[in-house]
């Protein structure tokens, strides 16, 4: 891989590493003289920075590259990007199955600091949001942004430095919080100098996606990149905006969020609620009008419904966050907008949700046969289903009752599961044949097998912890004939027990069909009886007609 | 409208301008007054600051994620405030850097927890919660005890906690290691200086029942028993 690089990239990647490297020394010099976990962190960047020197200076040396390398497009990042998001999607989804046995059996743990549920909790979510989420869009972004603008990426550097860069902030983020490092604002934990570095890699990467729109042989930018797009400078926005705080010393970890009490608090629902909105719906959505429709081999059903949609999701989502904070110190004008513009944002979401699946038109014998497709199309039915929810719960007497119970988890894992996780797993089975020169993946069944698997999982996943949800807020809130509470909270986490190992039971059926997926995709990668040409329907970008 | 939008998809910085402009929108109109609006945060006058002890509990706290199972706000709903007590005010949290409202109830609402139970429960709990609650499905947190409390950059703490917008003394900043170990070792001589920063209502004990050295047990426990008791803006009038 490092041969591919130009003689002047590789020089580039050299100083950009050494640099990194002295920021770890730095670092951990600086924290050292007082055992601030940021020492480790020091160690850490210069680890990863030595490593991947490791593997640049062994290629160093080698000819420079061919022109003709100019004439295709540049997939080496993509095909690393896709590994690295099954492995996060292991590890992830294995801290998530764990922390939920805990809440059935709660000693079943090593008796450490670091494997205690509340540090393992946000290493599970930015493990499979960050981790396998995170790196799912960069690697498709790459790919769908190539392909669309007919296009080869600017140049080889920024693509890995993207790439690279944003895993060491996943690794420094998700490694503080099993020490303690943590900001505990959902979904922002990662401390100060993990969200600066993150704030540089992001840069790069929206400099990077105008340079290759700006290199387009399309007049048009199709709407994935829109999506794309929204996802890459929406996310900045938020995360700067949360994460403004104030450390304690350079020398440590520790920081102070810059906002207190209400505003942070509707800051962070802000952030949060819109962290779903355009990390785990946008950029996704991105995936599926390019995956869907290529698989397919069907056009958008309709452009004007992409547009409508696209615009709906973008304007409204941003007033939705104050729906997570219904009855609380809020005041409540803020609550009465959050829920007005979730109800109205159900709209665009059915429109993007309808026109995937009227893309579908004319292919349904293909959704039955080809379970890749299949994948995508039960994405999208997800996401149809998880935003009726969404929308339902930002209803204030719905929110009563639904608010602070595992009818959160329960809306949240359809989202995730059902939609992110379905969609990504469905276009890797679609990408990994085409990037890797491979007539099909290694076993059509076992693309079955991981489907049921995954499907099986979210369903009992997802009615476990609505029961669970319904019935905790039910029993919080039932009243007896003298007018007292009947249970006592504690009633009311017995009453969950088997609902949670049922839960368990439901996460641990997903992660296996994740395992028969990186085993079906290691066998494509690894298949040696591989047809030498790329499939034909991969030269071109789908076709974005009008419905009319 | 669709004929602009034909144009608009052919540049791409435009794009990009015009996702900014519009995903700004909510979040200018639904932020930004909440800072300028005078009804949104109560006054109290009388409200006390977290002492260094029980700002150390609270980083204890956030370090461990509690928050992922604790909430710390009861919502104005009739059920929650005959569980918890008073519904929380805005006020509460004014100095909480940050808001540890919470999103999830594994376990309890703690806004009000302060006083509600004694020292020795809290840190039997702690130890195991299955000691004193057999159902319980808590973690275990006996590293608290064993673990000696950081003291020596407390004023550290204190002077970040100023610089966005908590009104902590150049006296408190001096002191706030002498305060922390003050307050979790009665008898000591600047026991009273400590009430005075800090306020008479400042609770002085040994929170973990070992007086020979400040634990990371005593600042979770100091802090617990001051949730929900800063402000009196809850208390009814004339109490």
């Amino acid at each position: 891989m490092v041969s591919n690089l130009t003689v002047g990239e590789r020089q580039g990647a050299l100083a950009i590493l050494i640099v990194l490297t002295l920021c770890g020394l730095v670092m951990a010099a600086a924290a050292a003289g007082h055992g601030d976990p940021m020492e480790m962190h020091g160690y850490l960047v210069m680890l990863f920075s030595l490593g991947v020197m490791a593997i640049l200076l062994r290629g160093f040396l080698a000819p420079p590259p061919s022109e003709a390398r100019l004439a295709s497009y540049y997939d080496d990042p993509i095909k690393v990007g896709i590994i690295i998001a099954m492995i996060w999607a292991v590890f992830g989804m294995i801290i998530g199955d764990w922390v939920a046995w805990l809440l059935a059996y709660p000693d079943a743990t090593f008796d450490a600091a670091w494997a205690s549920f509340g540090r393992m909790r946000p290493a599970h979510t930015s493990g499979v949001i960050f981790g396998f989420g995170g790196n799912a869009l960069i690697a498709t972004s790459f790919h769908v942004m190539q392909r669309t603008s007919r296009a080869r990426l600017p140049d080889q550097l920024s693509p890995w430095f993207v790439l690279l860069g944003y895993n060491l902030f996943c690794l420094i983020g998700i490694s503080g919080y099993f020490m303690g490092v943590t900001q505990s604002k959902e979904y922002a934990e990662p401390e100060w100098y993990a969200d600066i570095w993150l704030v540089v890699v992001w840069v790069a990467y929206f400099i990077l996606y105008m340079r290759t729109l700006a290199r387009r042989k399309e007049p048009h930018i199709y709407v994935a990149n829109w999506y794309y797009l929204a996802f890459i400078l929406v996310v900045a926005i938020l995360h700067i905006v949360n994460n403004l705080a104030v450390p304690v010393s350079f020398a440590g970890a520790k920081s102070y969020s810059l906002f207190a009490g209400v505003q942070d608090a509707m800051t962070q629902w802000w952030y949060g609620h819109n962290a779903v909105a355009f990390f785990l719906t946008a950029g996704f959505l991105g995936m599926m009008y390019y995956y869907l429709p290529k698989r397919a081999q069907r056009p958008i059903y309709s452009y004007r419904m992409s547009i409508v949609g696209f615009w709906g999701i973008t304007f409204f989502y941003m007033w939705a966050g104050s729906h997570h904070l219904h009855y609380t110190a809020l005041p409540e004008w803020v609550q009465t907008l959050g829920m007005t513009f979730s109800l109205m944002l159900l709209v665009p979401s059915w429109i993007a949700a309808a026109n995937a699946l009227l893309t579908l038109n004319g292919a349904w014998d293909r959704v039955r046969d080809d379970a890749t497709l299949r994948f995508m199309m039960m994405a999208a039915v997800f996401y149809g289903l998880s935003t009726f929810e969404g929308s339902f719960m930002a209803i204030r007497p719905v929110n009563a009752l639904s608010h602070y119970t595992d009818w959160t988890i329960a809306h949240v894992h359809a989202g995730v599961l059902g939609w992110v996780s379905l969609i990504v797993f469905g276009s890797f089975y679609a990408l990994i044949p085409w990037l890797w020169k491979r007539e099909r993946m290694y076993s059509p069944t076992l693309v079955e097998v991981h489907f049921w698997l995954a499907l099986s999982g979210t369903l009992v996943y997802v009615f476990s912890m609505w029961n669970s949800g319904i019935i905790q807020g039910l029993m919080w809130r039932t009243y007896n004939d003298s007018g007292t509470l009947t249970y006592s909270f504690l009633d009311s986490v017995v009453a969950m027990h088997p609902y949670y190992v049922a839960r368990a039971i439901g996460g641990l059926l997903f992660l296996s069909g994740t395992l028969v997926g990186c085993y079906n995709m290691w066998r494509t990668i690894r298949w040696s009886s591989a047809i030498s040409a790329a499939a034909p329907d991969e030269l071109a970008p789908p076709e974005l007609l009008p419905a009319e | 409208m669709f004929k602009t939008h034909y144009r608009i998809e052919r540049k791409s910085i435009t794009l990009a301008i015009a996702i900014i402009v519009v995903a700004s929108i909510g979040g200018l109109m639904e932020i930004a007054p909440l800072f300028t609006i005078d009804e949104t945060v109560e006054h109290d006058p009388n409200m006390r600051l977290y002492t260094p002890l029980e700002l150390a509990g609270r980083n204890i706290y956030i370090r461990e994620g509690c928050y992922a199972c604790h909430s710390q706000m009861i919502r104005t709903l009739q059920d929650e405030v005959d569980r918890y007590g008073p519904y929380s005010l805005a006020v509460e949290s004014k100095y909480d850097h940050p808001m540890l409202w919470g999103s999830k109830r594994t376990g309890p609402d703690l806004a009000r927890v302060g006083g509600k139970y004694s020292d020795q429960w809290h840190t039997a709990h702690l130890n195991n919660p299955r000691d004193v609650v057999p159902q319980s499905i808590m973690p275990r947190y006996d590293w608290l005890s064993q673990t000696e409390l950081r003291t020596q950059d407390l004023g550290d703490h204190l002077r970040a906690q100023r610089t966005v917008g908590v009104p902590y003394t150049d006296a408190m900043i001096a002191n706030a290691r002498a305060d922390a170990i003050a307050q979790a070792s009665p008898g000591d001589a600047d026991e009273e200086a400590l009430a005075n920063r800090y306020g008479k209502a400042t609770q002085i004990r040994t929170f973990d029942g070992d007086p020979r050295t400040v634990s990371e047990m005593d600042a979770i426990v100091a802090y617990l028993q001051v949730l929900g008791k800063l402000s009196d803006a809850t208390q009814p009038k004339g109490k």
